[in-house]
């Protein structure tokens, strides 16, 4: 349990909670409900967290799973620095965030689930868990003929490796009882049939 | 592609049943409550979204019923050792449990969107139609309980035009279930993404357990019955089809539509001398046996005590009753508030009922029902009862003569029962009516039964010891008590 990254679930969360701002707010508004202006700025908050949410951070361990085409919010994201890395900010900020739309039966539910959200960052905060974007990796370039390796010098079958050692090391292999070093020399005379 | 069929056609099969299924539900229901006249009112102020909220109301409760059982290990398991003589295929279709498993989630989560939606409208319209003033049909019927305190019935939930959406949903059980429900769902969709349940298995793992909050508030969600029909006696007096348009010549002597009644019935209220509140009531689903007793709340006049009451109606009758004298601060109270004329009848909750001694009197070919004071309201149920039995010639009926001696010191009809047998005043000589019994029922077997006080309680025992034979053929007493 130690190793929980609390920030991951709060993100799901987090990105789930502005999911359901963004329909309550829709409802709210397009069913002209009393007060549904508080639906009007409830989509607005719930478009914002959802785009500041939808960059998966990097676990510390183990390799992340990005969302599909997170790299161009993470290069927005990480412009602010310190106030989208420290998860304090961001626990505070949906807190703040979340208010505004309890006041509408509508994005009642949207506020209870950004909260919620909320809490679990100041969880993952206070047990000093940070925001790291996750960095593109650096490509290699493939070279040109980088992968192609002599072809071997003798044809099958070929000595195993102590034969293509040093002469140097030729007693260790004889004393081994190794097989004798230097070309192959065949015992029987071997004739190539093929015409 | 041959080789896919092959591999699938059952799976295919299944998920074609189960989305078959779903739709059918949903359709039935949506035109049940489109179409029926039973809620064409409820329609006049709501329009299609009861019927979108109905309907996808009936597919959560067949999808949730449906969600626990891929998960069920040792059904799985037991299916797959019987599913032996069974084809390979069916035991195949066991090892997609998970995925089945995370459909029905999806179809859940697809509902409960489209059930909240629905709901978030009709509260609007509710809210509306009470807010309006302009006489249309929709305003009159949601103004229905007000007016009238006993015979109406509401129609609207939202009761006042003060009353806010927010506040009927946090104060009803429908609205703050639906809220837990929604939340429990939501977290535990969010804590079981496949990132998060492979890196972090715990989370997924303890968070999943609030299903049974889920399951629980399911079960308890709809037992307010706000969405309401109207009742079959009032349709057959007024159908909507004829009454309808003629709305505002409701309240009129001559006409021949009434206002229409709703699900739900208030109770009756009769108040009787010296203090004695009788309240008749109807609940869906009750059904009670002769002398049960039920134990009744009153949340207007507190929130958390539930006092006991014997029934004094009989099964037989169309309502259950209880008797309240006052004795004390609850009971005061509760009198007070019925007794006011102009403000609406408080709202009353009743758990039970509850078997006692009483229920075996039945049972013994003569009975002794000895009632003192509050104490006489079980018996007036039997007594009921044992008349309504008389009536319909019951031959089930063991009991022959039935011997009441009720100690009360009022006129000239017993208030309880309303049976002319008028009782006599004073203490009877329980000696003489016990030796009075047993001569004329000599091998019969009297049952005689205690609602009164402690004293009573022993001198009886004694007389029903001193009075049966030693001989088992011949009379026999036994005794019952009532105990509080």
């Amino acid at each position: 349990m130690g190793q929980i990254e609390w920030a991951m679930w709060a993100n799901e969360q987090a990105l789930a909670s502005g999911l359901i701002l963004i329909t309550g707010g829709i409802v709210a508004t397009a069913g002209r409900f009393t007060q549904w202006y508080f639906g009007a700025y409830s989509i607005v908050a719930g478009v914002f967290v959802c785009l500041l949410e939808y960059p998966r951070g990097k676990r510390k361990k183990g390799s992340t799973m990005e969302r599909w085409g997170q790299k161009y919010m993470t290069a927005v994201v990480k412009l602010f620095g310190p106030f989208t890395r420290n998860y304090y900010v961001r626990a505070v900020l949906h807190l703040l965030l979340s208010v505004p739309a309890g006041f509408l039966l509508a994005t009642i539910l949207g506020t209870a689930c950004l909260a919620i959200a909320s809490g679990i960052y100041l969880l993952a905060a206070v047990r000093g868990e940070q925001w790291t974007p996750i960095e593109p990796k650096p490509r290699e370039r493939p070279q040109i003929g980088g992968t192609i390796k002599q072809p071997p010098s003798n044809p099958p079958p070929r000595p195993p490796a102590e034969a293509r050692k040093k002469p140097s090391e030729e007693e260790a292999a004889v004393a081994a009882g190794g097989p004798p070093g230097g070309p192959q020399v065949n015992p029987i005379p071997v004739t190539d049939e093929v015409v | 592609m041959g080789n896919w069929v092959v591999n699938h056609w059952f799976s295919v099969l299944f998920l074609v049943v189960w989305l078959g299924l779903n739709v059918f539900l949903f359709v039935d229901a949506f035109l049940k409550y489109e179409k029926a006249d039973k809620y064409y009112y409820t329609r006049k102020i709501l329009g299609s979204t009861l019927a979108c909220a109905r309907a996808s109301a009936l597919c959560l409760n067949f999808n949730s019923t449906l969600i626990l059982l891929p998960v069920c290990r040792n059904l799985l398991s037991f299916l797959r050792g019987t599913c032996s003589f069974c084809s390979r295929t069916l035991r195949k279709q066991l090892d997609h449990n998970l995925t089945f498993h995370k459909l029905v989630a999806y179809m859940i989560c697809l509902h409960t969107a489209i059930h909240i939606i629905a709901h978030l409208f009709n509260f609007d319209c509710y809210s509306r139609s009470r807010q309006a003033t302009d006489g249309s049909l929709a305003s009159i019927l949601s103004s229905l309980s007000h007016d009238e305190k006993k015979g109406g019935s509401w129609l609207n939930p939202i009761q006042s035009r003060n009353t806010t959406v927010e506040y009927v949903t946090f104060t009803s059980i429908a609205g703050l279930t639906g809220v837990i429900m929604t939340i429990a769902l939501i977290l535990m969709v969010t804590s079981a993404t496949e990132f998060i349940r492979r890196s972090y298995f715990e989370v997924f793992w303890y968070t999943h357990h609030l299903f049974i909050f889920y399951i629980l508030g399911l079960g308890i969600h709809g037992i307010g019955g706000i969405v309401r029909g109207q009742t079959e006696e009032s349709m057959n007096e007024s159908h909507p089809r004829k009454c309808a348009e003629s709305f505002e010549m409701w309240d009129d002597r001559d006409s021949h539509c009434r206002r229409p009644k709703f699900e739900g019935h208030p109770p009756e209220v009769v108040m009787h001398p010296s203090k004695v509140l009788e309240l008749q009531m109807n609940k869906r689903g009750f059904s009670m046996e002769v002398g049960q007793y039920i134990f009744v709340n009153c949340p207007s006049i507190s929130l958390l005590e539930w006092h006991p009451f014997t029934l004094t109606s009989a099964p037989e009758e169309d309502f259950f009753s209880i008797h309240i004298r006052a004795a004390g601060d609850w009971t005061e109270n509760l009198i007070r508030a019925f007794e006011q004329q102009y403000s609406p009848i408080p709202r009353i909750e009743v758990d039970g009922p509850f078997g006692t001694a009483s229920e075996d009197v039945f049972q013994y070919e003569v009975a002794v029902l000895v009632g003192a004071g509050i104490g006489v309201t079980p018996f007036a149920s039997i007594l009921k009862s044992i008349w309504y039995k008389f009536q319909c010639a019951d031959h089930n009926l063991k009991t022959k003569k039935v011997g009441h001696a009720a100690l009360n010191f009022d006129k000239a009809t017993d208030i309880v029962t309303g049976l002319k047998q008028k009782t006599s005043f004073g203490r009877p000589m329980w000696d003489n009516e016990f030796s009075t019994i047993a001569t004329s029922h000599p091998k019969s077997v009297v049952g005689v039964f205690l609602c009164g006080p402690r004293t009573l309680a022993k001198s009886l025992r004694k007389c029903c010891h001193r009075y049966s034979s030693l001989d088992p053929r011949k009379v026999q007493f036994y005794f019952n008590k009532e105990n509080f």
